[in-house]
């Protein structure tokens, strides 16, 4: 949060910061228009950059007019592979696993339709847009290769980020073959794309040989490294300000190529430049969620215990780089079958290459997996709840190790208890409305890993008796800014209305990156260390200060609260933090704490956060309109910072598994590969209307294995488990099984 | 951007006088042509502005019992009409379902009725489009097709007319008046829209410089009251257009149709009358089986443009789903979902 928001008054609570739901610190910021993101910025000087983007998917940019768009009032300047100043680093280089290829006019090559193959500044964006279109491109086009059927399979090295595209435990084709009942079952997903509300957008400013840049950022300290990689620049250089984020979702962690031509084109003209992505230019160089072919081979006895799960993925990526959608991985750690395989397949075509959107793997894995359970639970017989309950893994099925929390029981049961789940009929078809349109009901299990990453911070507890807490941490939208001022609260022992957070800059101790649903237990566990280390130097100034209550306690230890250290055995024997510092003469006492998950910790158990969805959806018998009339989600996450937002992030997820049920497909042309819906009136996600009441059930679990704070995070969970959960609904709905994501009128029409 | 000028003229004449120019385009509300305009599909060498030329904002009361509508009365505002609820129910059935509040508050009825073609090739100015550029041929062509045309298409153009509201239009025989440079003269809404043939570029029955200055409903068609309905069928509940639609309306005799009307949308590049059918209906039992073979009737000469054939099927559910609802009747009060099979489920009443 920047240094100058000042935070509203605190709501009444009682007790700890954490754990309570207060609404969001920058809440009146936002609604009220003060909050700046990067677009807003408007340095003196500021140009405006527009980047031409290929029409055409595959071949050469052939000519440019470079002319017409120079000569377009306003314009100042027009880059193309030709004059682009170089970079000190290869834009195509793959240094670490968090690199990845992108376009910034490095030569002439088209990859893909949409792809960056020139930059116009100019004074006006008008005036820079209009440019850019003067420039109009002919192409020397080749035929792109596009779909699961025109482009070229071969065998990735990693899925995801780094993963390895295989596993297996267990003998899958001695289960198979020893099975009662088999199923194999066929399910695809499209391409989806990340459509934040605020568009990639850059003010790059040169001061010197210091970089600034105003720019939404998922990890600003990993970003700062990377931008300054490319300008040569040491990163104590380079300063990236996020101080909001109009939504990431993955799409924001990482350069593009538009941002670098954006900084290049400030030092060539030696003004700050403005560039914002359109929304169509969203499609294509800033990642997506890649399509999946995904099939499920699942054997069950007699009983209705699974003996073999084999999950095999299929996924779309870039002529050029690696990401490959992880979804088989989705099998992994879920069902208690005796042996698993799980494998992946990648499928190259002219596309943009795929990345990290929420979720990832999970998301698609899940909503072909959930379906496959629901297939085996109708081979068995069984309600789909009770097969679940059946094939319940104590242990991890793919470690053997012990789970640190597991409350998905509960989850099950106090869903199936909200939504009135006793007492579903097994077969298709047999409940309708009053109005006589088909319900059904499904059920989704959602898991999501309890990851942990690096992270510093630092904390410094004022003479005026408040604190300040400091961390490159990143708030977008999910609610950052309150929940890690909670937990910073709670490590000095302050009220949350009495801290100062600042956060959403790359020149403040590393947050890591808010992603993989890590970034309150990561950036938490380092603010709430941070202010214990600050306390224990204050309570280290008390403690040899014979004056101080607190004199000689060095043994019996402390306790902070309400801005006084206390004797940990005798509460009546405390001192505020300002007396402390008064008296020996200290403005402040400056304390740090890091975080990360010890390996010895990682190897001992399996961590995971856990949820049942439950959902019931109402069609129309002739018109196949398909209608979600209610959902429920239980969630078990460990501790709850903040049961508000908590709330909110699961239930965003189970809307996000809504739209993958039925509506979000990013539509090829066929012949050109162009994202022919690439806007917001194309590309669908659910309105309001779509949305029925949702509930969510926040299940309690305590788990002291996953971080000092018990946090697992709560941001991808509710997708998963939500899109299966519909689909499997509509199949006890109507008695069709629909395979293909998103399930739309005519997968129902017969 | 591109330089274009603005024009704010202050009567019919001089507006159209104006707009007779080559590269002129009348602008009102703007919710379709300014998008277009962005995206470079449109490049209008001139605007005129014709959202404050006098007269055209006045729903009236016409002799015969139905009702003219300025050209530049706001959508919203046709929708809130007492009359227009009363005797056109459908219509405001059909408005209400389109686009979201805030567009409605600015598109205008002149405007809608020249609403072009959501085809995401003609939006897109790399795609070949023959509507847009004459004779540059169908990029759309043997695509998925979801909102492409089964009826009327042809090898130069498969693209659909969007309009919710022109459907029940067409079904009403609304007439649009028109001023233009030879006077005034009216147009039967069901020819105002072209089909494509050849010549997909000619998009309606207007001349250079013609403007729409109001539509006419026929009091003929006030005698449905609320017996017609407007049927929208869409993945999304809201601010999505139809991918099949349809307009119904019925007058029922001792157990007998005497007259039907029926208009079908999102299969054709004009709202689709489907007279063929509505013979069929008369003198027979308001009954499924009599709405099932009207429906078949109306999609008789239909065929796929790309992998569309759903649709065909779909749109002789939906023909047939609106006639028995428009046989039951309309509800008192307009539903929160008006036009959608989901119109009744518990949700409140619309505003």
């Amino acid at each position: 949060m920047p240094e100058d928001f000042a935070p509203g008054p605190a709501p009444t609570r009682f007790g700890s910061n954490s754990g309570q739901p207060m609404t969001r610190r920058d809440g009146v910021a936002k609604v009220t228009g003060a909050a700046a993101f990067a677009a807003d910025a408007r340095p003196e000087g500021l140009l405006h950059a527009v980047v031409a983007t290929s029409t055409v998917a595959r071949g050469r940019v052939g000519v440019l007019d470079v002319a017409a768009a120079l000569a377009h009032p306003g314009v100042l300047d027009v880059m193309t592979p030709t004059n682009r100043p170089a970079l000190a680093a290869d834009p195509d280089d793959k240094p670490h696993r968090f690199s990845f290829r992108f376009e910034a006019l490095q030569d002439d090559r088209v990859r893909y339709a949409g792809q960056p193959i020139a930059l116009v500044t100019a004074e006006t964006p008008e005036a820079a847009a209009e440019g850019a279109r003067l420039l109009a491109p002919r192409y020397e086009a080749e035929a792109p290769r596009l779909g699961f059927e025109g482009g070229v399979a071969y065998a990735p090295e990693t899925v995801g980020i780094g993963s390895p595209p295989q596993f297996s435990r267990g003998d899958v084709e001695a289960g198979l073959a020893t099975a009662a009942r088999r199923i194999e079952a066929h399910y695809e997903t499209p391409a989806q794309y990340h459509n934040a509300m605020e568009p990639h957008a850059v003010v790059a400013q040169w001061d010197g040989d210091r970089l600034i840049l105003d720019l939404p950022h998922q990890a600003p300290v990993l970003g700062r490294a990377m931008f300054a990689a490319f300008f040569g620049a040491p990163p104590e250089n380079v300063l990236i300000r996020t101080p909001f984020i109009g939504g990431g979702f993955g799409s924001k962690a990482l350069v593009t190529g538009a941002h670098v031509l954006a900084v290049l084109a400030a030092r060539k003209l030696g003004r700050p430049v403005k560039l914002a992505l359109r929304r169509d230019q969203m499609f294509g160089p800033v990642g997506h969620r890649g399509a999946t072919r995904q099939t499920l081979r699942l054997g069950i006895d007699a009983q209705g215990r699974l003996t073999a799960l084999e999950h095999r993925s299929d996924g779309m990526t870039s002529s050029f780089d690696e990401f490959v959608e992880p979804a088989a991985n989705a099998s992994k750690n879920l069902y208690a079958a005796p042996a698993i395989a799980v494998s992946h397949g990648g499928v190259r075509a002219d596309i943009g290459t795929p990345m990290a959107m929420r979720a990832p793997g999970e998301a698609s894995g899940s909503a072909a997996l959930e379906c496959a359970v629901d297939e085996a639970a109708l081979a068995a017989g069984l309600d789909p709840l009770a097969f679940r309950l059946l094939n319940y893994a104590e242990t991890d099925p793919a470690s053997g190790l012990p789970f640190s929390s597991k409350a998905l029981r509960a989850c099950y049961a106090d869903g199936a208890g909200r939504f009135g789940w006793a007492g579903r009929p097994l077969e298709p078809r047999r409940m309708r409305d009053a109005q006589g349109r088909l319900l059904g009901w499904g059920i989704g299990t959602a898991q999501f890993p309890a990851t942990m990453f690096a992270a510093q911070a630092r904390a410094t507890i004022r003479a005026d008796g408040g604190a300040a807490l400091e961390i490159a941490g990143v708030d977008m939208g999910q609610g950052a800014w309150t929940a890690l001022a909670q937990i910073a609260a709670d490590g000095v022992g302050l009220d949350a209305g009495r801290i100062e957070l600042r956060s959403g800059s790359s020149d403040l101790p590393d947050g890591g990156i808010a992603g993989g649903s890590g970034h309150t237990a990561t950036a938490g566990s380092a603010l709430h260390a941070a202010g214990g280390d600050a306390l224990a130097k204050l309570f280290e100034i008390a403690a040899a200060d014979p004056a101080s209550p607190l004199f000689g306690a060095d043994n019996a230890g402390f306790v902070a609260r309400d801005g006084r250290l206390r004797r940990r055995d005798d509460d009546s024997r405390s001192e505020s933090y300002g007396e402390i510092l008064a008296r020996a003469g200290l403005s402040e006492v400056v304390g740090s704490g890091a975080a990360s998950r010890p390996p010895s910790v990682a190897e001992a158990c399996a961590m995971f956060a856990h949820g049942a969805v439950f959902a019931e959806v109402a069609v129309d018998p002739d018109l196949c309109q398909i209608r979600v009339t209610r959902m429920v989600g239980a969630f078990a996450a460990g501790r709850i910072v903040n049961p508000l937002l908590a709330r909110s992030q699961l239930e965003g997820g189970m809307i996000w598994g809504l739209s993958f049920a039925l509506h979000e497909e990013a539509e090829h042309d066929r012949v050109s590969g162009r994202v022919i819906n690439a806007d917001l009136a194309g590309y669908h996600v659910p309105s309001h209307a779509d949305i029925p009441a949702l509930d969510v059930l926040l299940v309690d679990e305590a788990d002291a294995q996953v971080n000092p704070l018990g946090v697992k995070g709560v941001g991808e969970l509710g997708i998963t488990g939500a899109a299966g959960a519909i689909a499997n609904a509509i199949w006890h709905a109507t008695g069709v099984r629909a395979r293909r994501f998103p399930i739309r009128i005519e997968a129902l029409m017969g | 951007m591109r330089k274009f000028e603005y024009l704010r003229p202050t009567s019919v004449e001089e507006a159209v006088a104006a707009a007779s120019r080559p590269g002129a385009a009348y602008l009102a509300g703007g919710t379709n042509l300014l998008d277009l305009m962005k995206t470079g599909a449109a490049g209008p060498e001139l605007l005129v502005d014709v959202t404050r030329l006098p007269g055209l904002d006045a729903i009236e009361p016409l002799t015969d019992g139905g009702l003219r509508v300025g050209a530049m009365v706001r959508n919203a505002d046709v929708a809130r009409d007492a009359a227009m609820r009363r005797n056109f129910p459908m219509v405001v059935e059909a408005l209400l379902s389109g686009a979201s509040g805030q567009l409605r508050n600015m598109a205008t009825v002149g405007g809608n009725l020249l609403q072009r073609t959501r085809c995401a090739w003609f939006q897109t100015p790399e795609a070949a489009c023959g509507r847009r550029d004459p004779g540059a041929g169908c990029d759309a062509r043997d695509q998925a097709g979801r909102s492409h045309a089964v009826l009327g298409w042809s090898e130069r153009c498969v693209a659909a007319n969007p309009s919710d509201f022109c459907v029940p239009l067409a079904a009403l025989d609304a007439q649009v008046e028109i001023a233009g440079p030879g006077g005034r003269r009216d147009v039967a809404l069901r020819e105002l829209h072209r089909l494509p043939g050849d010549t997909p570029h000619v998009e309606t029955a207007l001349a250079p410089g013609e403007l729409i200055v109001a539509l006419r409903l026929p009091g003929a068609g006030a005698g449905f009251g609320r017996f017609s309905r407007y049927l929208k069928v869409r993945e999304r509940t809201s601010y999505a257009f139809a991918l099949v639609s349809a307009a119904a309306a019925l007058r029922v005799e001792g157990g007998a149709i005497l007259e039907a009307r029926l208009a079908l949308g999102g299969v054709a590049a004009r709202p689709w009358r489907a007279v063929e059918a509505e013979a069929a209906l008369i003198g027979a039992a308001p009954d499924a089986g009599a709405f099932r073979a009207a429906a078949e009737a109306a999609l008789e000469a239909a065929r796929p443009s790309g992998d569309n054939a759903f649709k065909i099927e779909l749109a002789r559910r939906t023909a047939a789903r609106a006639l028995a609802l428009a046989a039951a009747g309309a509800p008192e009060r307009m539903p929160a979902l008006p036009a959608s099979p989901f119109a009744d489920i518990g949700a409140p009443a619309h505003a």
